[in-house]
């Protein structure tokens, strides 16, 4: 039989290394699943993490590569910073939402007028609206000690019925011919995000995205606030003794991340996506989640998580196309979670074999 | 006579450090056998093994004459061996019974289980009411709980992990008696203490550990409680010396101080009037429970308490956070090492800025000064002789004595105007909690009003000029030390005004 241990403190390799075993294992169980629906698994694995990068039709995927890990990354960031302090906001799925829907309404305010001071605006609209959703948490929190695990995810449905509801009634486009979404903002030159270097991908969300990886970094590693945020994540009765204010913390890292997934929302909805719709959404918030935690809550982990997320995304697609079922993807990339927390145990904990004793 | 527990050449290594080398010795039947020695010694790790709780690396040990290797405490309990840990496994919110009936394996009825426990707390006297609920009782009367759950076994062997720690000098005697009464009736009781004078009035004999290997084998009435310290720590050490002191003008002025505890079996201050002035080092005993944990956050700030409850130099300061006190020097160290002084998961360094920052001016404009706060990491670990291999390990994976050192080092060298500090050597060895204590006075000598909650009356009488009891919520009148006898303090202790206490 074997045992675990504590380790007397974290083991830095581990926290490095079990990253990568969570992929390997991923792929591994993953090349049985799809062994099992009857696929090659070598050749499914391999159209997931190469082709995108290097096949045939590389030149289209890799720019989508940056298109799709911008937001991702994005919303990490900040759902990692709440997650250090230990506030868990699953909700970022109804902030991108609300961000999204925000930032579309002040571009359709000045519809057709052109200026540019009208994408700075939306971009500040859309920080705000998805701050203001993630405020509702973390006011009944502060107040009434709800749990905000559970207010910010019901939040993301009451969000989902507002862009149904937007893009039905008040944002809808009066030359849609009656079909249900908002003009295309990406077709209307002082609101639109399109790609600023064609083939890259990069639009000014995904260099926001880069910002804000550099700024979470300086923030987390050097910042007072930073390690206040993770001394109560670590020990909160530490953190009241060393001065930090609870209330303080929640409403600063639920406001952060908020603010930071209404972005990403107001970035998509101006570009990649280009209006408000029913089904604008596509599950950014939650993946977001995948990201911060296979980075291990650190910005630089992030931004390499978020790309290999994004990779399996782009590498679904094409998988997909190849006659894979879209729920077997979903299923490989919550693997990658899965076998992450799995192996983290090992940072923390070390194996010993014990000898079996006769009775 | 076979002997009941012998043990034989026991070794466990952990990475790094080999907790207990090549241990021998035996344990007679109705023997009072104490283990003796610093903290990281290795008495934990040995009774440990012997309660089936850690398995050795190698070596023997067999009881009444048979083979005795217990895979789990179960096994342990089933062969006769039982122990009371210094830290109570209760549920506070369930009653006496309920409670042993849980630690059971085959429980009998709710009422003949009573019966029982009625039958032993009278037999051992013992006195236990077991439908009272925990959360009402007091330290000494948990143990009691714990003891009787183990008597209720009938065991041969009892293992004794620091009983006194937490009991009056009143309730010490109830729980002797209990222990001899069960000597006498051949039950053997492994005694850990590095309380030297009770060993030598209790104990049959002392097995002493050095650095997890057995220094020395004694009949400790036969030696001197110094002696024993020597061979406990292996050097001669200095006690600290109390100086005829000339307090200066009052520091710390607490004035009706009363505070509701926001745990519902926490304990509620009542009117707390207090003055202490600079340079005087006062003293508050009681037994833990009795509000030492409230205090403290009240003057910590981690509690605020309206303005003119607790003034500074004449300035009311009762609503101030804990960094706005920190900035007017008033600093605290709580008792609760890992979780609440410290952070276990985070580096010396990191733990260093955790309350220096203010005091030594670790930030600007928000920005951390990351190599400022490891100097003074490493100035803690150099002057108060932390052991660990540098500033960047982990709080966790220090010794409890060791980060004792860290955390009260830590509020020292930061020139306290008041300090207060709850159990400043608790778990500490011998030399280190001098080191401490001298540390304290000086600091005091140097002007500081400084504050010691502790529960070791001995402590108390030694750094302190004025002494206070707490008891449920209320501070005795502060009488000076020179005049006070322990039996004075056990009354104080047990809720009666020193000044009532007939001369």
């Amino acid at each position: 039989m074997f045992q675990l241990e504590t380790r007397p403190q974290t083991s830095k390799t581990w926290v490095v290394l079990t990253p990568i075993l969570a992929v390997l294992a991923t792929m591994i169980a993953g090349g049985a699943l799809f062994a099992f629906l009857g696929k090659d698994p070598f050749q499914i694995i391999r159209m997931i993490f190469w082709d995108p990068l290097f096949g045939e039709f590389a030149f289209y995927y890799r720019g989508q590569l940056l298109t799709k890990a911008g937001p991702l990354i994005l919303i990490a960031i900040g759902l990692s910073i709440g997650f250090r302090a230990g506030i868990w906001n699953i909700g970022a799925e109804g902030q991108y939402i609300m961000g999204a829907i925000c930032g579309a309404a002040v571009g359709l305010a000045f519809y057709p007028a052109e200026s540019i001071f009208i994408f700075p605006l939306m971009v500040i609209a859309g920080g705000l609206g998805g701050w203001a959703w993630a405020m509702i948490p973390a006011l009944l929190k502060i107040r009434f000690g709800t749990n905000e695990i559970l207010v910010s995810l019901m939040l993301v449905y009451v969000a989902e019925s507002f862009l149904a509801s937007a893009s039905l009634g008040l944002l809808k486009n009066p030359e849609g011919h009656g079909f249900p979404g908002s003009r295309n903002l990406s077709q209307y030159a002082s609101s639109a995000n399109n790609e600023l270097i064609a083939g890259t991908g990069i639009h000014w969300g995904v260099i926001t995205a880069f910002l804000v990886v550099i700024m979470a970094y300086v923030f987390v590693s050097r910042h007072l606030l930073g390690f206040q945020i993770k001394v109560t994540g670590q020990a909160p009765r530490a953190a009241a003794f060393a001065g930090v204010i609870p209330s303080r913390i929640i409403t600063f890292c639920l406001g952060v991340s908020g603010a930071l997934a209404g972005l990403a929302g107001l970035f998509e909805v101006a570009g990649p996506a280009g209006q408000i719709s029913i089904d604008f959404n596509s599950g950014y918030g939650f993946t977001a989640i995948i990201v911060a935690f296979l980075g291990r809550l650190n910005p630089i982990g992030i931004l390499l998580a978020g790309l290999l997320m994004a990779l399996t995304y782009i590498g679904g697609t094409v998988a997909e196309q190849a006659g894979l079922p879209a729920a077997a993807i979903q299923a490989f990339q919550g693997m990658l979670l899965f076998f992450l927390l799995a192996f983290d145990v090992l940072s923390n904990y070390r194996i010993r074999m014990t000898r079996k004793e006769a009775a | 006579m076979t002997a009941l527990l012998t043990v034989k050449g026991l070794t466990k290594a952990y990475p790094g450090v080999v907790a207990n080398d090549d241990v021998s010795f035996e344990v007679q039947p109705g023997e009072v056998h104490a283990l003796l020695g610093e903290n990281g010694a290795g008495k934990s790790t040995l009774v440990k093994m012997i309660y089936g709780l850690v398995r050795p690396d190698s070596g023997s040990m067999t009881l009444s004459g048979a083979n005795y290797q217990p895979a789990e405490p179960r096994a342990a309990r089933a062969a006769g061996v039982a122990m009371v840990f210094q830290h109570f496994s209760l549920f506070d919110a369930l009653t006496v019974a309920e409670n042993i009936t849980l630690g059971m394996e085959n429980a009998p009825s709710r009422s003949e289980l009573s019966q029982r426990i009625t039958d032993v707390s009278k037999a051992y006297r013992l006195p236990l009411d077991p439908n009272r609920i925990i959360g009402d009782l007091s330290v000494g009367e948990r143990q009691r709980v714990e003891i009787i759950r183990c008597l209720l076994q009938n065991p041969k062997l009892l293992i004794m992990d620091e009983p006194t720690s937490v009991l009056t000098p009143q309730e010490v005697d109830i729980l002797f008696d209990t222990l001899q009464r069960l000597s006498s009736e051949g039950t053997a009781i492994l005694y850990i203490s590095h309380k030297l004078e009770e060993i030598r009035t209790l104990c049959h004999h002392a097995t002493i550990l050095r650095h997890g290997k057995v220094v020395d084998i004694c009949v400790p009435a036969e030696q001197t409680a110094r002696r024993l310290a020597e061979m406990m720590v292996g050097s001669s050490f200095h006690t600290p010396a109390k100086k005829n002191l000339h307090p200066g003008p009052v520091v710390l002025e607490l004035d009706g101080l009363s505070v509701v505890s926001k745990n519902p079996f926490g304990t509620t201050l009542k009117d707390i009037n207090l003055t202490v002035r600079a340079g005087e080092v006062l003293g508050i005993g009681g037994v833990a429970g009795n509000g030492q944990d409230e205090f403290l956050l009240a003057l910590s700030g981690e509690v605020t308490v309206p303005a003119a409850m607790v003034k500074v130099n004449g300035a009311e300061i009762g609503k101030l956070t804990p960094n706005e006190r920190r900035k007017i020097g008033v600093l605290t160290a709580p008792e609760e090492r890992l979780g609440h002084a410290a952070a276990p998961d985070m580096s010396l360094t990191e733990n260093a800025m955790l309350t220096g920052n203010i005091r030594q001016h670790f930030s600007n404009g928000g920005f951390l000064r990351w190599n400022d706060a490891r100097g003074f990491a490493r100035a803690i670990i150099e002057r108060f002789d932390v052991r660990t291999p540098g500033t960047e390990n982990s709080a966790r994976s220090l010794s409890g004595g060791n980060l004792q050192k860290f955390v009260i080092g830590r509020e020292i060298l930061q020139n306290p105007k008041v300090l207060v500090v709850n159990q400043p050597t608790w778990g500490v060895d011998a030399a280190a909690a001098a080191a401490i204590r001298q540390a304290l006075m000086t600091l005091a000598e140097e002007g500081a009003a400084v504050v010691v909650v502790s529960q070791d009356l001995d402590e108390l009488l030694e750094i302190s000029d004025r002494l206070a009891v707490l008891n449920e919520g209320r501070l005795t009148h502060p009488r000076e030390t020179t005049d006070l006898s322990m039996e004075d303090i056990g009354l104080m202790m047990g809720g009666m005004e020193a000044e009532n206490v007939p001369a």
